[in-house]
């Protein structure tokens, strides 16, 4: 293949995991920007999310399409609900500080990984595509799926916009993130909110898993990857900013993705990684950050 | 202050005469465990000097372990320096890492530091995997015995006899606990613990707080990379698991469980944690549970961790 279409297929590939970042990324930068709350068990959630829809798909055998489906919806309840227990059992007996939290969510990490392992056992678990369909380009044929995943993960993310900017529910969200005494004292149930988002923020991880999943499998281990990318995706973006977030995502994720086509995946970690040092060096609080107060 | 003084010598001392004494008295296997624990509790003191005393919490200490642990495997095997070459090559490699990694880390600060340090972290966990071709990666280098057979100022030293190596750890050990003693009831140490707890205060009062966070730092990441290259000659292995980000999380487990900013507790912490393991290994292999319920139930019921309740309630002068 020459270079235009390596560099094609480098780009599309470059999208995908960009698409896909985006949501994991989103959810991690709402539960910071909004509680303040580290959650290294995000990339758990994820793992999760792809592991329910594993085994939700496997319920329904008639269609690929019809367990797919089931999984869209199931998975991220499933996630969430897991979630609710966490923020209600953890982080609120916390008081959601920021350095206990963090210490809670690790353990955490070990657990569910070390249970997905016993329940789900080692192997890696494959679904199947809701539906097979290649765009036949003069060089190669690309899935069609893996476009449907990155028309998706717009359409979810204009939907979080609409949500956070133009709902009652985001308002009070935002107003939580601006200032929660004073949030709370004009009658805003703070503590409901936070339920909220963390549920929602782990949610958003399941989904970005469930899309992800028919292109890679399902595998116990697989939450790392997603939760240091998200990392460094949030601290690029400036901790806090769910615009800088979704920004930092896309140039993260279609870097990233161009660099594992070229070279190789592990070089692009370790160059996304010195990305943040040098971003750091220059701006402490990321492209789209305000210092934190 | 005197009285204070000679009780805090008496304790650590005892500490170290009971170490000594205990390889007469237990078997082979918990020899070999304690020689482990005694490694790991120089790598959690260094952790400490950072956490417990200066209120940054890392988790990345992994990489300095790491970089310890890969120069003296490398060194030894690769470059053919011998032992206590290597050794002392991977402590002085191990000091200017921590010093570049604490000059572009510390400046983030709070939550921006622990993910930085993650970060840095497994950066240098996937550099071990990507030059795969030398380190071999989970595989791991393995140092062969007549590396480890060497004499030093004109004695013979045999790393590979289980006595030489409890009392080689034990001397180890004893190197760092003193530092770390050092340091803390020097006036350098409350300045770290004046950061701790409030570090605008402390620079408003004219301390330069970014050069005593990169003293601290400095001073954790090389006694971590010292643990690091101890451990490599010693076991005679260097595998990528060992930079792992668990690696990273133990000595975070091993301080808050033995209590953080008190100088015995990372060794308590690093020994409790080895036999819990131990004992939950007899019905399950999943070590890391242990690791995730202990970290748990630690940071919800248990905040001060073993020495630090103590402290509290019984030996306020507990350094």
């Amino acid at each position: 293949m020459s270079f235009g279409p390596h560099l094609l297929l480098a780009i599309l590939e470059g999208t995908v995991a960009a698409a896909v970042l985006a949501l994991t990324a989103l959810g991690l930068s709402l539960v910071f920007g909004v509680m303040r709350v580290v959650n290294v068990a995000h990339g758990e959630f994820y793992m999760l999310g792809a592991m329910v829809a594993w085994w939700l798909s496997r319920l329904v055998p008639a269609h690929p399409a019809a367990g797919f489906a089931l999984a869209l919806v199931g998975a991220p309840i499933a996630v969430g609900a897991v979630a609710l227990a966490t923020e209600r059992l953890v982080l609120r007996r916390l008081n959601y500080e920021p350095e206990a939290t963090i210490v809670a969510t690790i353990g955490l990490l070990f657990v569910i990984q070390q249970l997905a392992l016993t329940v789900f056992g080692a192997d890696a678990k494959p679904v199947s595509a809701p539906f097979n369909f290649r765009i036949v380009f003069p060089w190669f044929g690309y899935s069609g799926y893996k476009l449907f995943v990155v028309a998706a993960s717009a359409v979810v993310l204009l939907a979080a916009w609409w949500v956070l900017a133009r709902t009652r529910f985001g308002l009070i969200m935002r107003a939580t993130q601006y200032d929660s005494e004073t949030a709370a004292a004009f009658g805003i149930p703070v503590d409901k909110v936070y339920a909220a988002v963390f549920v929602t923020g782990a949610a958003l991880a399941a989904l970005a898993a469930v899309l992800l999943v028919p292109i890679q499998q399902a595998h116990y281990l697989m939450g790392l990857d997603p939760l240091l990318m998200s990392f460094i995706v949030v601290i690029i973006g400036g901790l806090g900013s769910i615009k800088g977030s979704v920004i930092a995502a896309i140039v993260i994720g279609m870097s990233d993705g161009i660099i594992s086509v070229f070279f190789s995946p592990t070089l692009a970690s370790i160059l996304g990684t010195l990305l943040v040092a040098l971003v750091l060096v220059v701006r402490p609080q990321g492209l789209f950050g305000v210092p934190v107060r | 202050m005197s009285s204070t003084h000679g009780r805090v010598i008496a304790l650590h001392l005892g500490v170290v005469l009971l170490l000594f004494a205990l390889q007469f008295v237990v078997g082979e296997y918990m020899r070999l465990s304690l020689t482990r624990i005694m490694l790991f509790a120089i790598f959690a003191m260094g952790y400490n000097l950072l956490y417990g005393y200066t209120g940054l919490l890392s988790l990345g200490h992994a990489m300095f372990f790491a970089v310890g642990l890969y120069v003296a495997a490398l060194g030894t095997t690769l470059a053919g320096l011998s032992a206590p070459t290597a050794f002392v090559a991977a402590i002085a490699v191990g000091a200017l890492f921590s010093l570049t990694i604490g000059i572009v880390a510390l400046r983030a600060s709070g939550v921006a530091f622990m993910i930085v340090t993650l970060m840095f972290s497994q950066a240098a966990f996937l550099t071990v995997l990507y030059f795969g071709n030398y380190t071999r990666g989970d595989e791991g280098i393995v140092i062969s015995e007549s590396i480890r057979r060497f004499s030093f100022a004109g004695l013979p030293v045999d790393l590979t006899d289980p006595v030489t190596r409890y009392n080689l750890a034990l001397a180890l050990l004893m190197l760092a606990m003193m530092t770390c003693l050092a340091i803390v009831r020097s006036s350098i140490g409350h300045v770290l613990v004046a950061i701790r707890e409030n570090e605008t205060r402390t620079e408003m009062l004219g301390y330069d707080v970014t050069r005593y966070k990169l003293f601290a730092l400095v001073v954790s990441g090389t006694l971590s990379a010292l643990s690091g290259a101890a451990y490599a000659l010693m076991f005679a292995y260097a595998g990528s698991t060992l930079a792992s980000i668990q690696y990273s999380i133990h000595p975070l487990l091993w301080t808050l469980l033995g209590g953080a900013a008190t100088i015995l507790g990372p060794l308590l912490g690093t020994a409790v944690m080895f036999a819990l393991v131990d004992l939950a290994s007899g019905f399950t292999n999943a070590n890391l549970l242990a690791v995730g319920v202990v970290l748990i139930v630690l940071v919800l019921f248990f905040p001060k961790g073993i020495l630090g309740t103590i402290r509290e309630r019984w030996l306020p002068w507990l350094p």
